[in-house]
């Protein structure tokens, strides 16, 4: 199998994920005390940082099944969305409020945009491995 | 449903699949599969909503067994049967499997998460001051460690595998390079379940 470079979307997403992972225990290992959110914000914010630089390295490579990708992204995505709408609720019935919120609602809308991009992603790189039929 | 067959005389590729690949029509999410995860989560939100012990426990024992058993199985026992299948009975097996793993494990792994949280909240084993919170805080990083684990690498290959299926001449190069992705992830996950038991027991039994 001819295997073509990607740019490694995976491995960043996977690292993106374990740092709002890390963020959400640090601050979950804390409750019920009020807890400094300066190591969660800047996990959140590496976190972020990572997922750009992912999106910038997608939307650069050429020739790529755009229309896969965007056709496992936009299902996994709606099901991410309630997924994370579901955990989100869940905080707020847990009366979680002011930074932490916010910390947790910016860490779940990465996990809810990065997670269907991995799935489209791994999906459209091997798009065009069809076996080829002689003719 | 119908069969598709994958006839090898027309193909012309490095890991052309053998004589007659027999490859079950399917779809990559199983419809009526559906309606039992909407009354399974249906059922989960009132068990949170009601607090009450019992429904609590339920869900989070039942969903936790079926996810170390599933986890166990698929990567320790059935993982190297499948490695040691003919191509063709490989891709059947992964035909009529992976679809279902596709409702099954966001299903488990949810209950099991979410009603043990909550269950955490009513014990109060997820606060700070709690004897057995160290326990409890270990269990957030082997279900953190898992959780990227599966996100990651374990869904996208899964629903990769079941996209390169529905093709109509599917790559077994590809198959097989995903299914080898998802089965040793699996195995890892699996080795991890070990450690997330010797946490529960602990935390059962005080």
């Amino acid at each position: 199998m001819n295997e073509r470079k990607y740019p490694p979307v995976t491995e960043l997403g996977m690292a993106s994920l374990a740092l709002i992972v890390a963020g959400g225990i640090y601050l979950s290992a804390h409750l019920p005390r009020h807890v400094p959110l300066g190591p969660a914000v800047a996990l959140l914010a590496a976190s972020v940082l990572l997922l750009v630089v992912n999106i910038v390295m997608l939307s650069r490579i050429r020739d790529f099944a755009w229309d896969r990708f965007f056709a496992v992204a936009k299902w996994s995505l709606l099901a991410y969305i309630v997924i994370a709408g579901m955990i989100e609720y869940a905080f707020l019935k847990d009366h979680v409020s002011g930074g932490s919120l916010l910390v947790l609602t910016l860490s779940l809308a990465v996990f809810a945009v990065h997670v269907p991009m991995l799935m489209g992603f791994t999906v459209a790189r091997y798009a065009d491995t069809e076996i080829r039929v002689a003719t | 449903m119908t069969d598709m067959a994958i006839s090898p005389p027309a193909i012309e590729a490095e890991h052309a699949p053998p004589a007659g690949i027999e490859r079950p029509d399917f779809e990559i999410v199983p419809r009526r599969g559906l309606v039992i995860v909407a009354v399974v989560a249906v059922l989960l939100i009132v068990a949170i909503e009601s607090n009450k012990l019992w429904p609590l426990m339920f869900f989070h024992v039942a969903g936790g067994a079926g996810w170390t058993i599933i986890d166990l199985f698929l990567g320790l026992i059935l993982g190297p049967i499948i490695g040691r299948m003919s191509i063709p009975a490989r891709v059947e097996f992964t035909t009529r499997l992976m679809p279902k793993m596709v409702l099954i494990m966001p299903t488990v792994v949810t209950a099991t998460l979410a009603a043990g949280w909550q269950l955490g909240v009513k014990l109060g084993t997820v606060y700070s001051f709690n004897p057995l919170h160290g326990w409890v805080v270990a269990s957030y990083i082997i279900v953190g460690v898992m959780a990227v684990l599966a996100l990651g690498l374990l869904e996208p290959a899964n629903i990769a595998v079941l996209v390169e299926l529905k093709k109509p001449r599917p790559n077994p190069a590809v198959i097989e390079r995903l299914m080898k992705r998802f089965l040793y992830c699996a195995g890892i996950l699996g080795v991890m379940q070990v450690a997330t038991l010797v946490i529960m027991t602990k935390l059962a039994s005080g």
